[in-house]
């Protein structure tokens, strides 16, 4: 069962807050802007373009995408575990008596994070010229396709791993076990062929990478290094997002 | 006296529906029992009362019927839909103002409202005029646009119940909803809240361990340590103190007392130059005392028992000993409500 208007609800009520809190907005956005210009602008110096491994773009061109995917990882995952400040400040029991399934609950907070993260992409994603990308409207438009599914599959995982904790005091537990990794083991900031064998496997296992991967093929078009074709890398940011779904609505449906 | 406060007309009074039943309901959280197989029945139209210390299980009885725990054994219904099994149909008929605050702070007023209206799925005509009519119901009108972090606590808890309100329930749960406020919110707090059966034909279930509070119920249960003690109406939780105390001064004792204890055949004590006597019907004795007496009698005053009594003697303990003190004002306070809704 599906309730529009509550799914509806929950996504206003977000993004009436995002569109508030103009300090949410500024730090994450100034996050990425600091990866970008101080990380890549620095590590330009170490790496080549001729290195191969990034097929010819250089090093600032070759994090953009990963950049992309980091504003979309931090800004989906805290969007998700806000779920846990409601838990903590009641309002998550307002909408757990609401006469709403919890399968609408968790789609329309997957959706609240998914449209508050594709906003602070898209505003990153405009900074393209800046580093001497040439984006035609076709890979504009993919490239924010692929941010939305990214962002939903992200948010859906935030929700999973909120239906497991009880306080917010979980909160730096969350961010260095489970978003830095994951953030570090997608081929955002290197190749993933540079990385020694266990690492690779666990990229493998890391949905984000998927995610990142097919952000450089809509960004890189035909001048890329990829890890997996865009089929599989759609492909599995699909099935994971049906997967934390489905996961998330029955945590959500069991009972103390 | 309960009756007064239902909006049921009087000759239907004797044939009401049960609109919640619980039944040998526990609730264990490890090897702690929190409700320990405890029964009763809540009157459409009502206010009903669940009177305890801190920790009674209260607050997870009330969970249990809203659908948020399940409980261990035992079943409970709302409308005949069990709490656990039928959970989406009780929630379309519950509204509730939890124990803690619920609001989203960082929202106004009216954006809380909206939001609950849109999760409880009201009809996009009734949407504005309904929070337009509970937000003039709770006084907040013309606070709709600020951010509900600016509102003080009675402010909050007025809005949570306006927001209980807008879906229109069969139910309200109240847990404890005047805790924390000061005396002079409290008593503005109940004095709508004893409105609400007639004006919203809505079944209150309440919980508090104010005193005062429970008198204005139609029906109580005193519980305690997870257990119902015993469940009545005010005046019969008071009888099973033993009735009224009567006092009496005139101007001989001697022949008063003989006087009395002839016409009523009870038992008159003097202490202190003042005689006394107990009665289940204390106040219609005194016309009788005043008339028998004559000009003899000098002063007459009534002793109440309070719950507080009752408590005391059913568990062996105040309710809560702090709260005893700062009591008077709001006793009066109700007692001035509850006078002015008799009027109304
Ligand atoms: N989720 C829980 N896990 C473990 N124990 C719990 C839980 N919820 C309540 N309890 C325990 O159950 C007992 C009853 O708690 P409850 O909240 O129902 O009391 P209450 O009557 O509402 O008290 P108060 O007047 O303080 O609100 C307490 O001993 C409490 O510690
Ligand atoms: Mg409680």
């Amino acid at each position: 069962m599906i309730e529009v208007n509550a799914i509806y609800v929950l996504v206003a009520r977000e993004f009436k807050k995002f569109i508030r809190e103009k300090s949410r907005l500024i730090s994450t956005i100034a996050r990425p802007l600091i990866w970008l210009f101080l990380v890549g602008g620095g590590m330009s110096r170490l790496v080549s373009p001729g290195m191969g491994l990034m097929g010819g773009v250089t090093y600032i061109q070759f994090i953009f995408p990963g950049i992309l995917g980091m504003t979309i990882l931090f800004s989906a995952i805290f969007s998700s575990i806000s779920i846990i400040w409601d838990k903590e400040f009641g309002l998550m029991k307002e909408i757990l008596v609401a006469p709403v399934s919890r399968f609408s609950i968790v789609l329309g907070k997957a959706l609240s994070g998914t449209i508050v993260s594709v906003i602070q992409a898209v505003i990153i994603l405009c900074l393209f010229p800046l580093l001497g990308l040439k984006l035609g409207v076709l890979a504009i438009i993919e490239t924010i396709i692929i941010c939305t599914l990214l962002s939903f599959c992200i948010a859906s995982l935030g929700i999973v791993i909120a239906t497991f904790y009880e306080s917010f005091e979980s909160f730096s537990v969350i961010m260095n076990f489970i978003v830095m990794p994951m953030f570090f083991l997608s081929g955002a900031m290197y190749p993933v062929k540079m990385l020694p064998d266990i690492l690779k496997v666990l990229t493998r296992l890391n949905p984000f990478t998927y995610g990142i991967d097919a952000l450089k093929h809509a960004i890189f078009r035909d001048g890329g290094v990829f890890d997996f074709s865009i089929v599989t890398d759609i492909g599995v940011l699909l099935v994971t997002s049906i997967v934390f779904v489905l996961i998330a609505g029955t945590m959500f449906e069991r009972k103390k | 006296m309960g009756a007064k406060y239902s909006y049921l007309p009087p000759f239907l009074l004797n044939s009401y529906m049960s609109i919640i039943k619980v039944e040998n309901l526990v609730k264990k959280f490890g090897n702690l029992t929190a409700v320990n197989d405890i029964s009763f029945e809540v009157e459409e139209g009502t206010i009903f009362g669940f009177l305890g210390p801190n920790g009674a299980g209260k607050t997870t009885t009330i969970n249990i019927l809203c659908t948020l725990l399940a409980p261990t054994s035992g079943r409970a219904s709302i409308f005949g839909f069990d709490c656990t099994k039928q959970s989406s149909e009780v929630r379309k008929a519950i509204g509730i103002v939890f124990q803690d605050m619920t609001l989203d702070k960082d929202l106004t007023a009216y954006e809380n409202l909206v939001f609950h209206a849109y999760l409880y799925d009201v009809k996009k005509s009734e949407r504005e005029p309904r929070i337009k009519d509970a937000l003039n119901f709770v006084d907040l009108y013309d606070r709709r646009n600020d951010l509900v972090k600016k509102f003080s606590g009675g402010m909050k808890r007025r809005l949570e119940v306006a927001r209980g309100l807008i879906h229109r329930p069969k139910v309200l749960f109240l847990d404890e909803p005047t805790l924390g406020l000061d005396p002079q919110t409290r008593a503005n707090l109940w004095d709508f809240i004893v409105d609400l059966p007639r004006k919203h034909k809505v079944t209150i279930f309440m919980t508090t361990h104010y005193m005062e509070e429970a008198e204005v119920c139609s029906k109580i249960a005193i519980i305690d340590n997870g257990k119902i003690i015993i469940v009545g109406t005010p005046d019969e939780l008071k009888k099973t103190i033993g009735g009224d105390v009567i006092y009496i001064k005139t101007s001989d004792n001697k022949r008063a007392k003989l006087e009395i204890e002839k016409l009523f055949q009870v038992n008159v004590f003097e202490q202190d130059s003042e005689l006394f006597l107990t009665s289940l019907k204390g106040d219609a004795c005194i016309p009788e005392i005043i008339r028998a007496l004559g000009d003899s009698v000098l002063s007459v005053r009534l002793q109440r028992p309070t719950l507080n009594d009752v408590f005391l003697k059913m568990t062996g303990k105040e309710i809560r000993v702090e709260e005893v003190s700062s009591g008077d004002t709001i006793k009066e306070e109700v007692r001035s409500y509850r006078r002015k809704f008799d009027r109304g």
